[in-house]
């Protein structure tokens, strides 16, 4: 019997990756465990699932044999909290790490996403302004290559140049590169105090806040056809200095201070189900508000990050018009040179449009692809250029 | 047609050295113990040229090594006896200073202050300051992913890189990442910043700028010994306090400095912490007081304030000064870097003071206490028969209590050629082979600056293992083993 035999079950009717269904999943409890159940199936195409927020964004998989399902594979290990680091299982829901006792993993992501998703898909949200991304705050991996063999990179330490930062390139790998199986992370303390302040403001308006002496944690837009746009920031400190800071920027911005965020902050600009169009778009700090304007003239609403130039955009949409809408939007973000990602679009565009766009560097993606995974056999045809 | 023949067609007379005395010139960067005359320098002026020439070395399988200002201590710019080393100090211009998108676009020959000069009147600074940062390159920051004592706060080099323009081992002039983050694909920027050489030359480096702090206060705090700063250190961190640096110096390390440039420091003291504490002025002065507070609950005897900008680069000269003092108090010494979980500081740095007595030299513990990354000088005498491989067996034993505390061999020197042989202790064969993927994709022939960083030089394709004696494609007569 091999660990094949052991863990893999007959797939469900939801054991499905952006329509395409699963013919069996396994759920490895342990890195040991995942590195047997890989290692003994060689010939199978996997892709690999975590909480499931955003198993069906991107591409659909050319095959799809087996779904390794994380969610076992959880737990932390350890949490030093004078060290500011703790060590987590790939399965651990986010919700487990936004608990941590006077500590936090800074990083915005559905209470149900894993901890190795939210890694592997590079997510981010709101508080990426002041803490940056899983890109930043991940100082520790264990991965099991498509050959089975279980390796590291980094460790338990926020200074460490030893060797390359592997944990880097698996950040936003999307699978395609082997299963994570344990993070290290560096963790923030919580802070004493927030406020927010809102205003309706145009997203111009974003770099008076950066410029300010704001030492913002948090600077979203939210915009929408037919309606005003809004900032929104977030402030975080000590008692006074947060008071003093909230109230310079709401004269700054002829805005509000509030104990809440919006009932927009950190939630994704597209409907849940149906035919949405959903796209992350980047651009220069200064080129934010002709990415705003686009997207808005094309019908999306749009919220994200206006201080790092990190936007999420969406719409339900005809399908007739998705294509024509990606363009357009694709060619301003190349103006002010970003890219426009396309996250989810109706099935029957998805495989008419790039979702993923041009991306430089390309020709080393596809070496470096073809080492860690000579056959192909991991989330085939997901990532950037049909990897 | 010779290698030289087609660097010659390439380049200018000037941009070429090949005169055995200034050869000499560049046989070691910072770590002088390790020297070795390039067979051939050029100094490159555009992109172009750097691409041209690694183009030619890749199709005469000539190794090459790319060298900034040479400030490294880890022997990452040793030239190769019989490569190419190329001098990136002519590319240094600040291309773009973009304050409204926070980035800058420089050459890589760019030193590392000049960044933040060409910023601050815009409002903004360049974050990663090593110490050498008067005179180290950024090409070299991305080249070593180099700190600084800003690091907690702030991060490292690979935090502060969005984008490079980058000559690939075969020759080709490729953009990784951009201007804005979460470029699409593989993070083949992260795995380059960092990569030591081994992955290419960055030819251009597109970098964050950060708003410049409306208020900076640092204190000095002096302690009996470095468990009482050791745990302050802790309690500062422990309170939510995340200072721009927190820095300690030791008895032995504070006597070098107060002999070089008489700082000061507070008589008796047996250790000193330097916190500096940068932000919004609210912000800060609550900080401070905090600090301020903790330190006195954890036994510093006296507490300094700089009053201006004055004295704040007072209370830094003696720390910064500290590595060139402690050349007058021995006649030689081995920097070393290693680092820790910040809570092992107390216990490891007895350990530290235990081996050096064991083996009978001194050792001055100078470092970035808030990040654990330790610095300790072992200090020798090269004219006494047997004192250099004592302090050599120190520094090596140091690394292994950084290994065996969770920790790693080097925050900010890099691996280099010096600490190659190191990589075992920290990794397993799995772990060091899936690296090569990565250096097998961008250099599938190994001529990128080869012999440093991995300990034992291995071909593309090589299965993972121990291995003894020569590879078997050398041994066949097939290959060379760089």
């Amino acid at each position: 019997m091999s660990a094949l035999d052991d863990l893999a079950v007959k797939a469900g009717d939801d054991d499905v990756v952006a329509g395409v269904p699963a013919r069996l999943v396994a759920a490895p409890a342990t890195t040991e465990e995942a590195a047997a159940l890989i290692a003994a199936s060689r010939d199978l195409a996997v892709v690999i699932r975590g909480g499931g927020t955003k198993i069906h964004q991107g591409p659909p998989p050319r095959e799809l044999d087996l779904i390794i399902d994380t969610r076992r594979l959880a737990g932390v290990v350890e949490h030093a909290a004078g060290d500011l680091i703790t060590v987590v299982r790939a399965g651990t829901p986010m919700a487990e790490l936004h608990g941590l006792p006077g500590q936090q993993l800074a990083l915005d992501a559905p209470a149900t996403a894993t901890a190795g998703g939210t890694v592997a898909a590079n997510a981010s949200g709101p508080r990426r302004l002041r803490y940056g991304t899983a890109r930043d705050l991940l100082i520790g991996i264990t991965v099991v290559r498509p050959d089975g063999r279980i390796t590291k990179s980094g460790g338990k330490v926020v200074k460490n140049v030893a060797g390359y930062d592997l944990g880097k390139l698996y950040t936003g790998s999307q699978g395609t590169l082997g299963l994570i199986t344990e993070c290290v992370f560096r963790l923030h303390p919580v802070p004493l105090f927030t406020l927010f302040v809102r205003a309706i403001a145009p997203p111009t308006h974003a770099a008076n806040v950066l410029t300010a002496q704001s030492a913002a944690s948090a600077l979203e837009i939210n915009a929408a056809p037919g309606a005003e746009p809004e900032l929104a920031v977030l402030v975080e400190g000590t008692e006074t200095g947060v008071r003093d800071r909230a109230t310079a920027l709401a004269r700054l911005l002829n805005g509000e201070v509030t104990d809440t965020p919006p009932p927009w902050w950190d939630t994704p600009p597209w409907p849940a189900t149906g035919d949405a169009l959903a796209l992350k778009l980047t651009g220069t700090l200064s080129g934010v508000p002709s990415l705003v304007s686009t997207a808005v003239e094309a019908g999306l609403t749009v919220r994200g990050s206006a201080g790092t130039g990190v936007l999420y955009a969406g719409a339900p949409v005809d399908p007739a018009a998705t294509a024509h809408v990606v363009e357009v939007l694709r060619a301003v973000a190349t103006v002010v040179g970003g890219h426009a990602v396309v996250l989810t679009a109706p099935p029957s565009v998805r495989g008419m449009i790039d979702m993923w766009g041009p991306v430089p560097g390309l020709d080393l993606m596809r070496r470096v692809k073809d080492r860690f995974d000579p056959d192909h056999r991991f989330a085939p045809g997901r990532f950037v250029g049909g990897i | 047609m010779t290698l030289l023949s087609r660097l010659q067609a390439e380049l200018a007379p000037d941009q070429l050295i090949t005169d055995r005395q200034r050869l000499r010139t560049y046989e070691c960067d910072g770590l002088s113990h390790y020297r070795v005359v390039p067979a051939l320098v050029v100094l490159p002026r555009t992109a172009a040229q750097v691409a041209a020439v690694v183009r030619a070395c890749a199709e005469e399988r000539v190794p090459f090594v790319a060298r900034g200002s040479g400030t490294g201590l880890s022997g990452g710019a040793l030239p190769h006896a019989d490569g190419v080393l190329i001098v990136t100090s002519q590319l240094r211009d600040i291309l773009e200073v973009r304050p409204a998108d926070e980035r800058a676009v420089v050459q890589p020959g760019v030193i590392n202050l000049q960044v933040t000069q060409a910023a601050t009147p815009h409002g903004y600074y360049y974050a990663p300051d090593p110490s050498s940062q008067q005179i180290c390159s950024i090409g070299g920051n991305v080249a070593e992913n180099s700190g600084g004592a800003h690091c907690l706060k702030y991060g490292f080099t690979t935090n502060h890189v969005t984008g490079l323009q980058v000559v690939t081992p075969d020759g080709d002039l490729v953009r990784l990442g951009g201007a804005t983050p979460d470029t699409p694909g593989y993070d083949l920027l992260g795995a380059f910043v960092g990569s030591e050489g081994t992955l290419g030359v960055a030819t251009e480096v597109t970098v964050k700028l950060t708003r410049l702090p409306e208020t900076v206060r640092t204190l000095l705090a002096a302690f009996t010994g470095t468990d009482q700063a050791g745990a302050a250190t802790s309690a500062i961190i422990a309170a939510g306090v995340v200072p721009a640096a927190i820095e300690m110096m030791d008895a032995l390390s504070i006597e070098a400095a107060e002999s070089a440039v008489s700082c000061g420091y507070p008589a008796g003291a047996g250790a000193v912490l330097i916190v500096e504490l940068d932000g919004p002025a609210a912000e800060v002065a609550a900080q401070f007081d905090e600090v301020s507070r903790l330190c006195a609950e954890n036994g510093a005897f006296e507490t300094r304030v700089a009053a201006d900008d004055t004295e704040r680069q007072l209370i830094w000269r003696g720390r910064k000064s500290a590595f060139a003092a402690v050349g007058r108090i021995s006649p030689d010494y081995i920097v070393q870097d290693g680092v820790i979980p910040r809570t092992a500081l107390p216990t490891v740095l007895r350990r530290i003071n235990e081996v050096a007595a064991e083996h009978g030299v001194r050792v001055a513990n100078v470092f970035h206490a808030g990040d654990g990354n330790l610095h300790p000088l072992v200090l020798f005498d090269d004219d006494v028969p047997g004192e250099a491989e004592r302090a050599e067996t120190v520094s090596g034993a140091i690394l292994d209590l950084c290994i065996e505390h969770g920790g790693s061999i080097t925050g900010e020197h890099g691996v280099g050629v010096d600490k190659a042989r190191y990589m075992p202790r920290m990794f397993t064969d799995d772990d060091l082979d899936t690296m090569q993927l990565v250096r097998c994709a961008f250099d599938p022939d190994g001529i990128a600056n080869p012999g440093k960083v991995f300990p034992t030089p291995r071909l593309c394709g090589e299965r993972p293992g121990h291995h003894r004696g020569a590879h078997p494609l050398q041994e066949a007569g097939v290959a060379e083993v760089f």
